[in-house]
């Protein structure tokens, strides 16, 4: 399946990834309206690393054997069929964080605006690119097969 | 003649009738050729090149000179008299010819390089020195210019139409083993003899139906070995690159067509691993010598005649062979007239020359 | 602190109703411009740190900020312009040279602007280079005068043997800058659009570094005053070695790499202890006079047993054409001239705005000069230092220029937006700047498309121009001034670039 692998050395920490990934997953998907008009704001499904002149955006790896998948009591967390894509069904989720315990990544953030849910990179299924691949300035994201 | 002449591009039509066996013939056969093609001309420009025409004086330099008036004529043949022996001189038969106007005065010279002008210039050939006289009278001697200066050749042209041209010159009454000739239409009014063609330089003349894109570069080039350009004419351009070239550089004549129109990198990268090093080295070395912009021209020399277009054929040119004649013209139509049925005939490639020459042992 | 007399040279304007405090602008700028104030949760901007270089503009997600040259007007003078008094406010305050990045931003004329190409109309056909074939293949070095040939058995053999050249596919090299002036990346990219091209960049006086060998083929190395990185594999390794004696930025002035560029990396390629200035002399202390060059000329081509072209660079100055004789006859085989609008990376201000002469004019002169002395064909022109597009190639070329240099275009199609802060080391575009933060906002990929792309754009171009005057073969351009012609040029100048003016016929 297709993943978002970084290029660290092009990553120059602007943080627009994060940016758009919440533009994505907002209500209206217009960027100025996401961030001065829906509270509470959504939460960027990514998070960005930084030490020093090191940084890079890390997004749900979608783990072929997937700890999250086996921690997760109400099966909310589980693979898109199609895409192969790990995601969490939202009315399934608990709000339990097993999965962000078990994850090694620690890309599963809490998402506790309203009934708390986990919440996690989806890769964007209404795109043809996830979005913080296709915004980022200096291509130190790409999207592409194993 | 000394004034700078404005460069003036020009469409025309070329004709050239060569024996390969030196059996001359006379000017009848040319003159129908090249009037045939009538439509390509527009009665600003017309001349013949004829090799083989003084037997008598085959040995000595003949100059065709025009002079716009007596003075030059007497300057020039001061300046004559002091690298030549004068063996004849004489005027430069033409019946008048009511289209055919504001002739110059029309004068010939059969000439020998004294030798102590050889002695002089010992480490110059005989031909350099006949190249830096004429240059010498084209560029300083005002109102005079050398037509042709070759052995046993001469060049006749003027304003008209070449047919007017030829009756005025009387061009049927020379037998030559070969003849050239060209029919003008420059798009301007130029009014001026000297600029008509054939030009001549030593035995070259020069029939040239084009206009050259890279002219401002040819030149430069050119003045960089010593020519002088003052006709500002494309053709005269040819004329010297032939001559630089061929003579003076002493390169092959096939050599000297591929300079002039080179073959394209993607057909040179093509050819066996030799030629291409020195189609390579010939575009490398001699970029500033490629004539680029649509031409088909007729070179004239004592051996022979060669036709070459411009590397892409951006204008006509026909060739033809019947036994010993040799035919090229701008249309098929100027070698059907003079000979309806050729063995072969063929329309000479972008940059393939079409060449005639003596048989070997004839001269 | 004292107080500054300095205004702001720019104004960061946000809109407050686009900008939504994401902090990009914050992250992106390398002058500080911007901070996060916590206690108001806003953006805030100092104008007095704004070189204008638009990085934050240009990323801001919201096009919420507009970056405007400061309005404050002083009263207006004839004599004292606001640029005269603000050099006087920062020597006065600065005690020093005052120092600039990238060209000349004088406003003095530009011969390219005045020179008009020509077409074919009628009499002769233009070409279409989309259905014919238009050649641009370039060779630079030593030719002969002539050429002997044999005809063997119908077969045509070369008898003359012919000088080490550099074969280019479009007639535009990119100039030197230093690794050490540029980032690595930078510099990477170079080469990697000058292979993709065919063409060739130039490693400035910084030397070779390791990784880049590989690009060799593609690479012309520098031998300047400094002699940095100068090794025999590092002569080796190239495709032709370039003596600088000048640079159009800074005529007569050496080079200064400061401490704090000189990292591991470009200690280990220039060959000098990190952080230690890298300090290149004005004069080459082996070169005194031209028999001098010559000495360095051979010395070189005995280093690499004669299989590459030497080339020497020298600024533009007022006599350029007889050096440029006296370094043909020295042996140089290929020629640069460089313009007085020619870039750099730091040079005194002064000397930038004052020193030198366009490069149209120092063509025109070495190109008519070597032509007139019949050593034209023994070395190629390359002009560079204000080529800005296709046409200025074109032109170039029809003065008499084999190939140009272009570095500023080169620079600005990978993102450079013309601040002039070079000398800073803290371009926020990661071009002219060795800081680890800045440096990776260059990907090399991104930057060598843009590079190939920029010049399959200009030969595309010059083909069309080419194709409009019904010439089909770039050799047929070079030095053919009749298809130029001045407009708005004094008798003088058209006299110097040897051009007739508009409206003059052939």
């Amino acid at each position: 399946m297709k993943k978002i692998y970084v290029k660290e050395e092009y990553c120059m920490g602007c943080r627009l990834c994060e940016i758009h990934c919440l533009v994505a997953h907002s209500k209206s998907k217009k960027i100025i309206k996401a961030y001065k008009e829906e509270f509470p704001r959504v939460l960027p499904r990514l998070i960005v690393e930084e030490k020093g002149p090191i940084s890079f955006a890390l997004q749900c790896r979608h783990c072929e054997e997937a700890p999250c998948i086996e921690a997760c009591l109400t099966g909310a967390m589980g693979r898109d069929k199609k895409s192969g894509a790990v995601t969490c069904d939202e009315d399934r989720c608990v709000g339990c964080w097993m999965c962000i315990m078990v994850c090694p990544f620690g890309v599963i953030l809490r998402d506790e605006r309203e009934k708390k849910v986990a919440t996690k990179c989806d890769l964007c299924p209404d795109e043809d690119i996830p979005v913080c691949v296709a915004k980022c300035p200096n291509e130190a994201l790409v999207y592409e097969e194993e | 003649m000394n004034r700078i002449f404005p460069r003036i591009p020009s469409g025309c039509s070329v004709a050239g009738i060569l024996n390969e066996n030196g059996k001359r013939m006379s000017g009848n056969r040319i003159i129908r050729s090249i009037s045939v093609m009538h439509e390509r001309a527009n009665g600003l420009g017309g001349g013949f090149a004829g090799y083989g025409i003084y037997p008598r004086h085959k040995d000595d330099y003949s100059f065709h000179l025009m002079y716009d008036d007596e003075e030059a004529k007497r300057n020039t043949e001061d300046h004559l008299k002091e690298s030549f022996e004068i063996v004849e001189e004489e005027i430069i038969p033409t019946r008048p010819v009511e289209e055919v106007t504001q002739r110059p005065l029309l004068w010939r010279y059969f000439l020998q390089v004294k030798p102590e002008i050889k002695k002089l210039y010992y480490d110059l050939t005989e031909n350099d020195i006949v190249v830096k006289i004429v240059m010498h009278i084209n560029a300083r001697i005002r109102g005079a210019f050398v037509v042709s200066s070759g052995k046993n050749m001469g060049v006749f042209k003027g304003v008209g139409f070449p047919e007017d041209i030829a009756k005025f010159y009387r061009i049927e009454e020379y037998e030559a083993y070969l003849w050239t000739a060209h029919g003008r239409f420059p798009t301007n009014t130029p009014g001026w003899w000297g600029g008509a063609h054939p030009f001549g330089l030593l035995d070259w003349t020069l029939v040239h139906n084009g206009e050259i894109s890279s002219y401002g570069i040819n030149k430069r080039y050119l003045e960089g070995f010593g020519y002088q350009l003052m006709l500002q004419t494309d053709s005269e351009a040819v004329l010297y690159l032939f001559d630089l070239l061929l003579r003076r550089h002493g390169l092959p004549i096939e050599m000297v067509c591929r300079i002039l129109a080179a073959p394209f990198w993607s057909e040179i990268e093509r050819m066996p691993e030799e030629t291409r090093r020195v189609m390579e080295a010939i575009r490398m070395v001699y970029g500033s010598a490629l004539i680029n912009g649509p031409s088909s021209l007729i070179i004239g020399y004592s051996r022979g005649m060669l036709g070459l277009n411009d590397r892409v054929k951006l204008r006509p040119l026909m060739a033809a062979r019947k036994g010993e004649t040799f035919y090229l013209a701008s249309e098929e139509c100027g070698i059907r007239e003079v000979c309806p049925r050729p063995d072969e005939i063929w329309s000479p490639a972008a940059g393939e020359p079409a060449i005639g020459e003596l048989k070997e042992g004839l001269s | 602190m004292r107080m500054s007399l300095l205004a702001p040279e720019f104004r960061v304007i946000r809109d407050e109703e686009k900008c939504i405090q994401c902090e990009v602008c914050v992250r992106q700028c390398a002058f500080e411009v911007h901070s996060y104030d916590l206690e108001e949760g806003k953006v805030a901007s100092d104008d007095s740190r704004c070189v204008g270089c638009h990085r934050c503009a240009t990323l801001c997600p919201t096009q919420a900020l507009t970056i405007i040259r400061y309005p404050q007007e002083f009263r207006r003078n004839a004599n004292w312009p606001e640029q005269v008094i603000k050099d006087i406010f920062k020597q006065s305050e600065t005690g020093g040279v005052l120092l600039s990045g990238m060209g000349s931003d004088k406003d003095y004329p530009i011969y390219w602007d005045h020179l008009l190409l020509d077409a074919s109309q009628v009499t002769n056909p233009s070409i279409d280079p989309l259905r014919e074939p238009m050649e641009l293949r370039t060779f630079l070095g030593r030719k002969p005068d002539r050429l002997k040939i044999e005809t063997k058995k119908g077969k045509p053999r070369l008898k003359t043997e012919i000088a080490p050249q550099l074969k280019v596919e479009v007639p535009i090299l990119f100039s030197a800058m230093s690794y050490g002036a540029i980032s690595y990346n930078v510099s990477l990219a170079l080469a990697q659009a000058a292979r993709t091209m065919n063409t060739f960049c130039n490693t400035g006086e910084g030397g070779l570094h390791r990784d880049l060998y590989r690009f060799g083929g593609n690479t012309i190395v520098q031998v300047a005053s400094g002699r940095f990185g100068v090794h025999p594999d590092y002569l080796n390794a190239a495709a032709a070695i370039e003596i600088k004696i000048g640079q159009g930025a800074k005529p007569g002035i050496g080079g200064h790499l400061p401490g704090e560029k000189v990292s591991q990396s470009i200690s280990e390629t220039r060959m000098i202890p990190e952080g230690t200035d890298a300090l290149s002399p004005a004069p080459h202390h082996d070169i005194y006079s031209i028999e001098d060059l010559s000495q360095l000329i051979y010395a070189l081509k005995e280093a690499t047993c004669y299989k590459k072209p030497i080339m020497v660079k020298i600024a533009a100055v007022h006599n350029s054409s007889a050096i440029a004789s006296g370094m043909v006859r020295a042996g140089a085989d290929i020629i640069a001239l460089d313009g007085f609008r020619g870039g750099t990376g730091a040079a005194p201000t002064r000397i930038r705005d004052n020193v030198g002469i366009p490069i149209e004019l120092a063509l025109a002169a070495v190109d008519s000069r070597l032509r007139a002395e019949g050593i034209r064909n023994q070395a190629s022109i390359i002009a560079g230092g204000g080529i800005r597009n296709s046409s200025d190639v074109v032109k170039a070329i029809a003065l008499g220029a084999d190939a140009v240099y272009i570095g500023t275009a080169a620079l600005i199609a990978v993102g450079c937006h013309m601040c002039q802060k070079c000398y800073t080391g803290k371009c926020n575009w990661g071009i002219a700047t060795q800081d680890p933060y800045l440096v990776k906002r260059i990907n090399p990929d991104i930057a060598t498309e843009r590079l190939v792309n920029l010049l399959r754009a200009w030969s595309l171009e010059i083909k069309e121009m080419l194709g409009g005057m019904g010439i089909n073969a770039i050799e047929s351009l070079r030095g053919n001034r009749l298809r130029l012609r001045g407009i708005d040029l004094t008798e003088t100048e058209l006299k110097l670039l040897e051009v007739k003016p508009a409206g003059e016929s052939l």
